[in-house]
């Protein structure tokens, strides 16, 4: 009976694993930093992993070894000072190791000085605005039309036809290639985190208060990120869109933007 | 007077103070909020099921993300393990009840009461609080009429916990039997103790904070509020220094019942029950001063984030020590694998890759990424799920036939064991990939690339969900078992063990003479 319950289940992971692209892993994402945080993510990965198979390999040994049906007489030690200072030691070697490549990217991450442009993005229930501090550009960005009406309950809509299905705006954010941009953060309302997983930011937008991060995109391309913090019932609806554009592409775009000022 | 019986009828429960009825009213009453709590996961993982929302508004879908926390963690978790201490830590320490009984009682029946205003808010204007377990302001300040009630029943639950803790700490330093110095405790007690030490220290921070959200909701003042020059971060941070011990609270005692199963089906006294301690008690301190790494995205100092990540990172020192003591306790025994030890092992394998996605955690930058992300959700559940919960379903197995004087049904035990553990993680596992993949939680609909996980996740919660019906079927057919010897197992250590099976209404009358306490730990 739970062989046959732990098949089935086998199966249709098998199954469902056959039929469909799955992403198992972060990211790597296109600035530097989100590169340092992607091999971060994947070196604690990788020691936890060595950990794992240390500690349940001898965990497995014993639970095949010592057990009361293979006629075996129980130890009796209760405690080994070298063994327990050893084993203390040796995972704060490990923290060490791994605190250390951490610290180094934390200090670049926080490291805003000499921007090449400044966005000023205020978070509101349920859309950013974005204001280009120099160029004089700003805007609000929401949910996209097709997503807004497929996400109704029961709309009838299948979400899989509509294209990029609640991670589309109608206006995304536009930055060139290669150009540091700091991002300064506030709410009007209440508590927001802007978030790109392939720039490898997320920074809370709390009202009153103006918090800052920077990336440089290295990759000319469209990145899709979510509002990460709780803000109320349309938090699932409001995504951020980043697009990266050559530097003649983004001049085209700043001048389009601006002309009609002008 | 030991031959007096309990009062007959419903008065026997209202006015008890009987530490073992107080104990089986916490059980049944975390139980029922179990399955409450449960019913309400099952609400998200239903919606969440496939993309597209089909059963409920997205506002309703956040009632029930908050409820199923509030519920799960301070009426579900936090009561069965006073329940347990009800229960076992004057059978364990050789005391005849616990030290104030009367406040014993009182504390009980604080619960249905908070409970009730905290499940009546679903029927009110703008339904049940929506704004996550965590009540950040501004965001809890939109709740509708249910805020106020949110506030007294979390006060509520705070003067219940708190008052069990006082309970626990006078009993235990106490009402020890002779030669039972504390060194030679139980490591349960043990477990208990400090985790009662913690609660008393975070649970009126707590009920400070939400005083503070009331006071800024209808009396004018501005602790939380920017526009009156109170600051919404503040709120994190007193939130979390409570949350974080909070999250101790939940899993150290299930620490202490897997530190008493492992040795009796190892057939081997614990391994390094003194570093146990020393551990134990490092990871309490610990938890005072880490608060701050669930804020790591809301800006901080630079030097913040690197205290908080170097002091969270140091928690796995202890934690290890914990686990290798485990092994090392099973490590030469003579192991059977009856349901208890099978929960305990589950729970020893399981909280570690929990551990191990908190080390991940840890680091600043992969955090920045894992941050409200499913990724998080699968970490907390992890600890929580196979950790707390399976720690308690251990326990309710161990000392199961100590409390009703019958032997479980073994087979359906097992039963539930494995289907527990293969849903489990069917649920939750696939949840990292989602908060790798980038899906934040606590939003009831989602890109599609995110769909395939979601419904292997929601297969497994139903599972996992009517998995749980197999425990109440061997709680309802544990009369019909087996007569329990006195010592239920074959080699148990403890003074429980000493007493009839069932325990009498009232034991150790008269403390157990030295050598009893001496003999019962050999």
């Amino acid at each position: 009976m739970i062989r046959k319950l732990f098949l089935s289940v086998l199966g249709l992971v098998w199954a469902s694993a056959a039929s469909a692209d799955f992403a198992l892993n972060m990211r790597e994402g296109i600035t530097e930093l989100s590169t340092e945080t992607y091999a971060l993510h994947m070196l604690v990965f990788w020691v936890c992993v060595g950990i794992g198979v240390v500690v349940f390999g001898v965990m497995l040994v014993s639970l095949f070894l010592h057990r009361k049906s293979r006629g075996v007489k129980p130890a009796s030690f209760s405690h080994s000072t070298t063994a327990e200072v050893i084993w203390t030691i040796i995972p704060c070697l490990i923290l060490l190791f791994m605190a250390v490549p951490a610290a180094e990217t934390m200090i670049k991450l926080e490291d805003s000085r000499n921007p090449d442009m400044s966005i000023v993005i205020t978070a509101h229930q349920w859309r950013w605005h974005y204001k280009y501090q120099d160029e004089g550009i700003e805007f609000y960005s929401s949910l996209a039309l097709p997503s807004m009406q497929a996400r109704i309950k029961n709309s009838g809509v299948d979400p899989f036809s509509v294209d990029n299905y609640l991670l589309e705006v109608d206006r995304p954010l536009v930055v060139p290639r290669g150009a540091k941009v700091r991002v300064l953060l506030t709410s009007n309302d209440v508590v927001h985190a802007w978030w790109v997983p392939d720039l490898a930011i997320k920074k809370d937008a709390v009202p009153g208060m103006v918090n800052e991060t920077w990336f440089r995109a290295d990759v000319a391309g469209t990145y899709r990120g979510q509002c990460a913090e709780l803000c109320g019932k349309d938090h699932g609806y409001m995504p951020v869109v980043v697009e990266v554009l050559e530097a003649d592409a983004y001049a085209a775009w700043i001048a389009a933007r601006t002309g009609s000022n002008e | 007077m030991a031959d007096h019986g309990p009062a007959k009828g419903f008065t026997r429960w209202l006015y008890t103070t009987n530490h073992k009825d107080i104990g089986t009213m916490y059980l049944i009453f975390s139980l029922t909020m179990f399955f409450i709590g449960g019913s309400m996961a099952l609400v998200i993982r239903s919606e969440l099921m496939t993309p597209g929302l089909q059963f409920v508004h997205p506002e309703f879908f956040n009632q029930m993300t908050t409820m199923h926390a509030l519920i799960m963690v301070f009426g579900a978790v936090m009561p069965a393990f006073v329940g347990l201490a009800n229960w076992m830590i004057p059978l364990m320490i050789g005391a005849p009840d616990m030290a104030l009984p009367r406040m014993n009682n009182w504390s009980f029946w604080i619960l249905p009461v908070a409970f009730g205003i905290l499940l009546s808010t679903l029927l009110m204007d703008g339904g049940a609080p929506a704004g996550g377990w965590t009540m950040y302001p501004p965001l809890v300040l939109q709740t509708g009429d249910a805020f106020p009630f949110l506030i007294f029943s979390v006060h509520l639950m705070g003067i219940s916990s708190i008052m069990g803790a006082i309970n626990i700490i006078v009993s235990i330093l106490n009402m020890r039997a002779p030669d039972m110095w504390l060194l030679k405790m139980p490591m349960f007690v043990w477990t208990w103790l400090i985790t009662a030490y913690l609660l008393i220290a975070v649970m009126p921070v707590l009920a400070g904070a939400v005083t503070m959200l009331l006071t800024d909701q209808f009396f004018g003042t501005s602790f939380f509020l920017a526009a009156g020059g109170g600051d919404p971060v503040m709120f994190q941070h007193i939130f979390w220094f409570f949350g974080h011990p909070e999250v101790y609270i939940m899993i150290l005692p299930a620490f202490g019942v897997v530190s008493e199963i492992i040795p009796t089906f190892a057939r081997k006294p614990l391994f390094g029950h003194d570093s146990m301690v020393y551990a134990a008690s490092c990871i309490a301190f610990l938890s005072f001063i880490v608060w701050a790494h669930h804020m790591f995205t809301v800006g901080m100092p630079l030097s913040g984030q690197l205290f908080f990540m170097f002091a969270t990172m140091l928690i796995a020192v202890p934690t290890g020590v914990k686990i290798f003591n485990w092994v090392a306790t099973m490590w030469g025994g003579a192991m059977t694998f009856e349901t208890p030890m099978l929960f305990s092992l589950a729970f020893v394998f399981l909280f570690t890759i929990g551990g191990f996605s908190g080390v991940m955690l840890a680091i600043v930058p992969a955090d920045i990424q894992y941050h409200d992300t499913y990724f998080v959700v699968a970490h907390f559940h992890y600890v929580l799920v196979p950790g707390s919960i399976f720690g308690l379903f251990a326990a309710c197995y161990y000392w199961l036939p100590k409390w009703t004087g019958h032997m479980y049904n073994e087979t359906a035990g097992k039963l539930h064991f494995w289907a527990s553990t293969i849903f489990v993680n069917l649920t939750f596992f696939p949840m990292h990939f989602l908060g790798l993949a980038g899906m934040p939680r606590r939003i009831p609909d989602y890109s599609t690339q995110f769909a395939d996980f979601n419904t292997m996740a929601s297969i497994g919660a139903i599972g996992f969900g009517l998995s749980q019906l197999i425990f109440v079927y061997v709680l309802l057919t544990v009369k019909k078992g087996a007569k329990a010897t006195d010592r239920v197992w074959e080699a148990p250590r403890g003074l429980e063990w000493t007493v009839p099976s069932p325990a009498p209404y009232h034991t150790f009358d008269t403390p157990p003479v030295k050598r009893v306490t001496q003999e019962s730990f050999q």
